[in-house]
């Protein structure tokens, strides 16, 4: 610890603080723009100026180094002033040059209300322009169709070019020109390319870079902010959805040290739009071969009437990727009443089996457990596209360095260096008499891809038996982590959404003539053959629903509290931001309405009965933000189980990033950054 | 006036062979492996001793530099880079040692790496030297060829020296800068600490040197410290290349003795100032950065590192600008603030935004369209500049201006009374309707 006298008082702080955090911890607040504490630092604005005594000049706080900093005469700490005459004098001569070239459109401005400059030029600025010319303008770029440009705004702090290089691993962005002709740019003016590009416009303390999808839409003070969590991938980032009246106008990151520290991939902030869209506000019912609006009534007459007609084996439900768990457990719930086995949330079919034990399907190792990892295999996934914010985790950790990376399956591009062992089981089985690795904390990672396969036990046992032989399980560590796709799956395997004795998994139910009557619980990534009566809850006009019989209009995520457990096996609670359209209702009083015409009443009337019923089942569910850690005994019995694995490579669960659930589907932003990505050519919409 | 004899550049003027020949003859590379194998300490007490500060424009003492440097290696190679990306209008001194004398300065390399403890140098040469890289590339070959450097050399010390040509930019002139470009980034200087002699180039040790700092190491080692510490004043020790532009009679490049008066300087070597010293307005001592000195003040003084700082002014690189009468001076400083404007890198904000100000104020105040008020605004923001940024440009931009308005305020002040005194019959604009 290193003392220091920060405006009088002294404090003591660790030596590799810089200048900056001494300040902030002695209560100082320092203006700043180009630094940030995730990217490295730059040191350009010049606007965290501070005066440390025996210094002739202002010193950048933010590049300066407490350990830098020299004793006085006789070894009194060195003496830092925030608050002096010169600091003040220099804050403004800053400020006054950022905006000399600033253009004045603020009315215009989508970053008005929550601009950096704005709020600090009222802070540390002056009254007055003292400036006569002209000011400079720069042409805006195309750099893509989420972040829209206004580069004359731009104040060159290059924050945009580190999150870039440093986080998103692409380093598209960059600078030409130089002095006050420097401009940001991609240099071609083509996309990018990153799934977080739209940090970016976070990251700008000026608006230079905004959200291109939200131009114009509202105002800051406008909107009503409401903390949720996102259903994209089963990361389950923390996001904050900012809606005026019913609508829900922006998706922004929510810090979460844990999870997706401040960053969010575009597809969650983007998404916004298709929960506008394609959205089914009333019921449907199926006569003569077409859909047709109905009545609540009238939907529940024709379900009772098929299912009361039924001998009980014939119904079946398959959970969807979306489905929280409240929701899962009301259907479990009414399947068991209604004396059904067939239930399945494994709609792509990973031959998970949840009765060995929650550690057999978790993402044991944590998020933020890989920055305490020192070696990582990655085995049928590509992260990049599955779970971005945890591929940008792994990035940061194999920044500092000492990190092994290995990877089995798909060669692709992970935005890091890694190993490429092979492509598949075989390569695999290499390992499983393997000698123990010298590494301490291994991450051993499988993708839904190695397991939704015919040999996918055999993949999964296969695998569990390597992870212990080279030693990814060591004392106080669990490196064996499954990366989930659907935020729905570690909830519903954790409520034991799973055929019962005798019961028939996803595709068997989705076979010709397999069950009478099918229940979707917004499951619309599997092809229900012809045969059953099929009634899907759900939120978007999707494949689901086009082959339902009766539909039930269901609340998207940001439209219930509910709660997702995220692939490491942590519970959080989304919060209601919007109403449901038109007559759509919470997917869980569907279920609770539904259950008396058919006979089977669900013993709950209100969420919150329905909570302390499923959490007095399953305690773990109530630990919100918390992750109950698992027995690793299940990943011996995993290993135990064996089986044949076939040639076959892996391939990636993702094959597009931007279109992998309804939601996303129903988003024309989405689906202009899918024809992108594809290289298909924009089209303008008509 | 320096006897010939005491001369380090003798073929300065490049009557004679470039050459390694012609360099064995005039002295070079005589006694090197003598100097090796006295160790680098020995080096280093007698570059200290001979009181030689950086020739680059700082004025930093060469031997205490040297001795930063880590004398036990954590595994990390040290490097020397010379800076010859000799680029500050006005400066021609590099150039002429590249061209005409570049056997000095690679044993100079040999000799700094050695102190340094570093096997490696490069030698970062500015874009538009083209003869210079050719004849130095030449020469660095020769010295390979005849196993005065390179692994195995006759010296007994293996170090290897490479040339690398910069794109013409005057950041990367910047000693950080520098290092940037040379590892293959934009050059735009880096934050500071840490120092370049803890994590300089590709990350190590490095120390970054002028290349009329490195020639002279040689001589001063051949002839002994005591010798290069006789001429100028203490603290200001040595000889040094002049050199001389501007509105004297013969500008040109001479080697003299340091603080030297002014006067001798232009009488002995330039044939005096055109049009006497009476015609004397001002001069720019040390290159276009440092602020302008007017006539009264620096007939006299002598020329060196204190007595210049004295005048608020400084030696720089010793690029003596003589302007007489004829000189529109504030048209003058106009064009120096467009070069740092242009040759601005961008990264700070004070530099970007200010040098743009600066040169468009000035321009007004040299047709006189400006207002009184604003040469107290120029003052201010040439001062907001000064001192905020990362490197020294911002500095080097600002000191000429307030030089200016130091110096010449009633010019300026003249010129704007003049042109509003000036009754002009421009029509009224009216808008379109």
């Amino acid at each position: 610890m290193t003392k220091l006298i920060v405006d009088g008082k002294e404090i003591d702080v660790p030596p590799d603080y810089t200048l900056l955090q001494a300040c902030e911890a002695a209560g100082a607040e320092i203006p700043r723009f180009c630094f940030h504490e995730r990217l490295s630092i730059a040191g350009n604005c010049r606007m965290c100026l501070v005066e440390v005594k025996g210094s002739p000049k202002p010193i950048a706080s933010c590049a300066w180094g407490v350990r830098d900093c020299r004793p006085g005469p006789n070894g009194e700490p060195p003496v830092v002033n925030t608050k002096t005459p010169m600091v003040k004098k220099a804050r403004e001569g800053v400020m006054e040059f950022l905006l000399i070239n600033h253009p004045l459109d603020c009315p215009i401005c989508d970053q008005g209300g929550e601009c950096d400059l704005q709020d600090q030029a009222m802070t540390y600025g002056v009254d007055s322009s003292r400036y006569a010319e002209n000011k400079r303008a720069v042409e805006d770029k195309y750099i893509g169709p989420l972040v829209k440009t206004i580069m004359t705004r731009c104040i060159h702090c290059t924050r945009c070019i580190r999150f870039a290089t440093e986080i998103a691993g692409v380093p598209e962005l960059g600078a030409i020109g130089r002095g006050e002709d420097m401009e940001i740019t991609t240099y071609l003016e083509h996309a990018m390319t990153s799934e977080l590009q739209s940090n970016v416009v976070d990251l700008c303390p000026v608006g230079a870079l905004t959200s291109k999808p939200y131009a114009f839409q509202a105002r800051p003070w406008e909107l009503i902010k409401t903390e949720s969590i996102d259903v994209m991938d089963a990361v389950g980032s923390n996001i904050r959805v900012d809606t005026r009246g019913r609508e829900v106008l922006r998706i922004l990151p929510r810090l979460n040290e844990e999870i997706n520290e401040e960053w969010i991939s575009d597809k969650t902030r983007h998404v916004a739009d298709g929960l506008r869209t394609q959205r089914l506000d009333q019921p449907y019912v199926r006569e003569r071969g077409r859909l047709r609006p109905a009545t609540w009534s009238e939907a529940f007459a024709a379900i009772a009437k098929r299912v009361n007609a039924l001998r009980s084996k014939e119904i079946g439900a398959i959970v969807g990727d979306v489905a929280s768990v409240e929701e899962v457990y009301a259907l479990k719930d009414l399947m068991t009443r209604l004396g059904s086995p067939h239930i399945d949330c494994r709609q792509d079919g990973p031959a998970i089996d949840p009765s060995l034990g929650r550690a057999g399907y978790l993402f044991n190792a944590t998020i933020a457990g890989i920055d305490e990892a020192d070696g990582i295999m990655i085995i049928g996934a590509n992260p990049r596209k599955e779970a971005p914010i945890l591929n940008a985790r792994i990035r940061k950790r194999w920044r500092t360095g000492d990190l092994k990376i290995g990877v089995i399956g798909e060669k692709a591009d992970l935005t890091y260096a890694y190993t490429y062992l092979g492509a598949g089981p075989e390569t695999l089985a290499t390992f499983v008499k393997h000698d123990r690795a010298k590494l301490k904390k291994q991450i051993w990672l499988i993708g839904q891809s190695a397991l939704a396969r015919p040999d996918g036990q055999a993949v999964l046992s296969m695998f569990a038996k390597a992870a212990i032989s080279v030693g990814g399980l060591a004392d106080g560590w669990n490196g064996f982590s499954m990366l989930h796709t659907a935020a729905s799956r570690v909830g519903a395997l954790d409520l034991g959404a799973v055929p019962g004795k005798g019961g028939l998994d996803a595709a068997g139910m989705a076979k010709e003539d397999a069950l009478e009557v099918l229940f979707l619980l917004g499951a619309d990534e599997i092809e229900v053959e012809k045969g059953a009566f099929v009634v899907y809850i759900g939120t978007h006009g999707d494949r689901g629903a086009h082959r339902a019989d009766v539909i039930l209009p269901g609340a998207a995520y940001t439209e219930k509290s509910a709660i997702y457990v995220n692939t490491e096996g942590r519970p959080q609670l989304a919060n209601r931001a919007a109403f449901p359209p038109g007559e759509a209702r919470e997917d869980w009083a569907i279920l609770r309405a539904l259950s008396d015409p058919l006979g089977a009443k669900l013993p709950y009337d209100s969420l919150a009965d329905l909570r302390r019923t499923m959490i007095s089942a399953f305690p773990h569910l109530g630990k919100l933000g918390e992750i109950e850690h698992a027995d690793p005994a299940a990943i011996e019995k995993l290993a135990k189980l064996g089986g044949k694995t076939d040639k076959a490579a892996f391939a990636s669960a993702v094959r597009d990033f931007y279109l992998t659930n309804p939601i996303a589907r129903a988003s024309a932003v989405m689906a202009e950054c899918s024809a992108l990505a594809a290289g298909r050519p924009r089209q303008a919409a008509e | 006036m320096l006897a010939d004899k005491d001369r380090i550049f003798q073929n300065l003027y490049g009557l004679h062979d470039w050459g390694l020949e012609g360099a064995r003859k005039r002295g070079g590379w005589d006694g090197t492996k003598g100097f090796i194998e006295k160790g680098r300490d020995w080096i280093i007490e007698q570059i200290k001793a001979s009181g030689l500060r950086g020739r680059g424009g700082a004025g930093f003492p060469t031997g205490l530099k040297w001795s930063f440097m880590p004398k036990q290696s954590d595994s990390r190679p040290s490097y020397l880079v010379v800076n010859a990306d000799e680029s500050e209008p006005g400066t021609c001194k590099d150039r002429e040692i590249m061209r005409h004398d570049p056997h000095l300065l690679i044993e100079g390399c040999l000799l700094a790496g050695c102190a340094m403890g570093a096997n490696a140098g490069y030698i970062y040469i500015r874009g538009e030297y083209i003869r210079e890289r050719e004849h130095l590339q030449a020469a660095i070959d020769q010295a390979y060829e005849a196993k005065l450097i390179g692994k195995n050399n006759i010296h007994g010390f293996d170090f290897d020296l490479y040339l690398h040509h910069g794109a013409g930019a005057y950041i990367c002139g910047e000693e950080t800068a520098l290092l940037e470009s040379l590892e293959g980034k934009k050059g735009m200087p880096r934050l500071k600490p840490p120092f370049p002699a803890n994590v300089g180039l590709y990350g190590c040790p490095s120390t970054v040197a002028n290349v009329e700092s490195i020639a002279v190491a040689p001589d001063i080692l051949r002839r002994g410290a005591a010798w290069f510490a006789g001429f100028g004043r203490p603290n200001n020790l040595g000889v040094k290349l002049f050199c001389i532009s501007g509105h004297v009679n013969k500008p040109c490049n001479v080697e003299e003795a340091m603080s030297v008066p002014f006067r001798e300087l232009i009488e002995k070597h330039a044939g005096g100032v055109r049009g006497g010293w009476d015609n004397l307005l001002a001069v720019i001592p040390g290159g276009s950065s440092v602020p302008l000195v007017p006539a009264a003040q620096i007939i006299d003084c002598p020329m060196d590192f204190d007595a210049l700082k004295d005048l608020k002014s400084g030696l720089g690189t010793a690029a003596v600008i003589v302007m007489d009468k004829s000189t529109d001076i504030v048209r003058a400083i106009a064009r120096i603030s467009y070069f740092y404007k242009h040759e601005s890198c961008g990264q700070c904000t004070p530099c970007r935004e200010g040098t743009g100000w600066m040169w468009r104020v000035l321009t007004r105040m040299a047709e006189g369209t400006a207002a009184r008020r604003e040469i107290d605004l120029l003052l201010d923001v040439a001062n907001q500049v000064e001192g905020h940024t990362i490197c020294a440009l911002g500095d080097a931009a600002a000191w000429p201006v307030q030089g200016l308005i130091r110096h010449f305020r009633g010019e300026i002040e003249r010129r704007i009374d003049e042109y509003s005194a000036k009754s002009r019959h421009e029509p009224v604009a009216v808008a379109a309707e």
